[in-house]
């Protein structure tokens, strides 16, 4: 039996808007192990940006029990949630997210920078990381010289740097075309026969389906494991 | 990390470069104000200072105006002085204008000065070369004169002109000595070469021969030179008396310059004057300062998605913190250090002019470097704290 890395019972989170109680998540359980791809599929408004936000440690739950790689996430203090959020999560953003004044290096050692890794460890680990994404030849390339499937494979380097647990994607493609789409679908997948456990947030079932399990958010709801593909 | 922040800093100024050139000028202004009002402030200070100390230390001047029954005082008036306690000796003083003359060659205008032995006693660098006056000469009423470079450059063509005769308003004076033009004598003088103003020929000789020259028998200028400069008091008190009783109690008949206190006072006043000076210069920085924190609270605004992202990829809140206090010290630290480089520049320039002698001043430049980097860590501090308590969530919703 593979390690459970996330384990989630009855997750609710709520806002208070004004002088109304807003509850966004409803309950939630989920639990992924190691080696997992799993989309979660959701319409806007459902509720999974902020089962997103819960599961990178961005956000803690109003209430219910998380436990990330064996470790209870609740009153963590900001810092600590910084640390986790630098070893055990790497993020993949919807617009990508490179910072426009560092080269695609640059980019790909900022969070090594959060982590303490020394200047010429994280120089050869961003190097790796954008030769294993294709990019061996866009190295010094500023984020402005690269096409937005390219800007893409640099942030999935960045989240890859640190070697994290989980690599946690909101809707990867959401600002790429269709064909790019795939070649960054095609990265994950191989990432993930590689061994690496992803989470991917999305609202394209077309998307969701590249992954080996899908769960559904609904209204706060996350329903049953399996959805059919077809 | 701190090395990655000074990194980032970089860039970030470097690519708003107008703006932080903008930013920075509040504290360029301010550094540079303080650096050069201070520096050149104590260099016009410390050159007056061993100026009037040279003059003026230990001894007081006495300027007796008289009345008009009796203009200055007679040598009965200037033996009572000379017997006070505690008073060294007394070199009267007169001044006229006199045409000189040697050979063929003849020099007006020249300025004839007639003092004593005991002037150059307590003077004795005045004499470049020869000798200066002494008791017999002074006995004797001998005709001897001391005349500087100038005079003896118009007269003597660089000829050596000791031992020589020269005739100053007809009557035939030796020159036993010349005046060393470097070494400044008295407040008047020292105005004049301030000033500009050229210095001619000037020919001293003993004083009571210049009394009979300008057919009067009275002195109406003297300095009394004091041995226990901490008991100068008494002496003014006792001086005073004795005018009192020489001009019979009239106001406005004397007055009594001790240059001591006169220190002291242009002391405290230059003082008050540097610390006024750099009060203002303050001011400046402290506009600089609010400048800097108004760009770094839009650098924070500008930035909120860039702050999120190194949030969510682990940044703590104290390393954002960190980074943007590092950004606003280095923005100002910049200013502080083009305004170091103009500052000295500009005093360096302006004691030139003045034709003082520069000397940096360790002190200015502590001041305005220390703070200028308060002044960024002080302004930079709260955009650096709103920075650091951004929610990564909302921060990044903010695309």
């Amino acid at each position: 039996m593979a390690k459970e890395i996330i384990h989630m019972r009855n997750i609710i989170k709520s806002y208070q808007l004004g002088d109304q109680e807003q509850i966004v998540l409803k309950g939630v359980d989920l639990d992924v192990y190691d080696g997992e791809f799993v989309s979660i599929l959701g319409p806007s408004g459902s509720g999974k940006s902020t089962m997103m936000n819960i599961i990178g440690c961005l956000d803690t739950p109003t209430s219910g029990e998380y436990y990330l790689s064996e470790r209870k996430i609740k009153d963590l203090d900001e810092k600590e949630l910084a640390h986790i959020r630098s070893k055990e999560i790497g993020f993949v953003f919807q617009q990508f997210q490179l910072l426009p004044r560092l080269d695609a290096t640059e980019n790909v050692e900022l969070p090594l920078i959060y982590s303490g890794v020394s200047v010429s460890e994280r120089r050869s680990r961003a190097k790796e990381m954008l030769v294993k994404v294709g990019l061996e030849d866009r190295l010094d390339y500023y984020p402005n010289q690269l096409s937005g499937g390219q800007q893409q494979r640099v942030a999935i380097a960045r989240a890859l740097s640190t070697n994290p647990t989980i690599l946690l994607a909101d809707e990867p493609t959401g600002a790429l075309d269709q064909k790019t789409g795939h070649q960054v679908m095609a990265l994950f997948r191989e990432l993930n026969e590689e061994g690496r456990t992803i989470i991917m947030i999305t609202h394209d079932i077309n998307i969701a389906k590249n992954a080996s399990r899908t769960v559904e958010i609904l209204d706060g709801n996350l329903t049953g494991g399996v959805v059919n593909y077809d | 990390m701190i090395k990655e922040s000074i990194k980032m800093s970089w860039k970030n100024i470097v690519h708003n470069k107008m703006r932080s050139f903008l930013t920075t000028l509040g504290i360029v202004i301010g550094v540079t104000a303080i650096i050069a009002l201070i520096t050149i402030v104590e260099g016009v200070n410390n050159e007056m200072n061993s100026q009037f100390a040279s003059l003026g230390a230990g001894k007081i001047t006495v300027l007796a105006y008289g009345t008009p029954l009796k203009q200055g005082l007679n040598d009965n008036d200037l033996q009572k002085l000379l017997e006070i306690d505690n008073v060294l000796g007394i070199s009267p003083t007169l001044s006229m204008d006199a045409s000189v003359v040697r050979d063929s060659l003849l020099e007006e205008n020249v300025v004839v000065e007639g003092k004593n032995d005991v002037y150059f006693r307590h003077n004795s660098e005045l004499i470049l070369k020869g000798r200066d006056f002494n008791i017999l000469d002074m006995e004797n009423k001998n005709r001897v004169a001391i005349i500087n470079q100038d005079l003896e450059r118009i007269l003597f063509f660089g000829e050596d002109s000791l031992g020589k005769d020269i005739q100053i308003n007809g009557i035939t004076y030796q020159v036993v000595g010349v005046l060393d033009e470097a070494v400044a004598t008295d407040v008047m003088s020292v105005m004049e070469t301030r000033m500009g103003k050229k210095s001619d020929g000037k020919a001293i000789i003993p004083y009571r021969t210049a009394m009979g020259m300008a057919g009067i028998s009275n002195i109406s200028s003297l300095e009394i030179l004091i041995d226990d400069t901490n008991r100068t008091d008494e002496v003014i008190k006792d001086t005073e008396n004795v005018l009192n009783e020489a001009f019979n109690y009239k106001d406005d008949s004397y007055t009594v310059i001790n240059l001591d206190s006169l220190l002291d006072a242009m002391d405290t006043m230059s003082n008050m004057m540097t610390t006024m000076l750099a009060g203002i210069a303050s001011i400046a920085l402290l506009v600089g300062g609010i400048g800097i924190m108004n760009m770094m609270l839009v650098s924070v605004t500008e930035r909120t998605t860039e702050i999120g992202l190194r949030k969510a990829l682990g940044a703590t809140p104290g390393s954002i913190q960190l980074q943007f206090l590092i950004e606003s010290i280095f923005l100002s630290l910049l200013g502080g250090f083009i305004g170091l480089v103009l500052g000295v520049s500009l005093s360096w320039a302006v004691t030139t002019l003045l034709g003082i002698p520069f000397q940096i001043s360790t002190g200015a430049i502590t001041l305005g470097v220390g703070f200028s980097a308060s002044v960024g860590i002080i302004f930079g501090w709260a955009p650096a704290r709103n920075a650091s308590k951004l929610d990564p969530i909302d921060a990044l919703r903010s695309v």
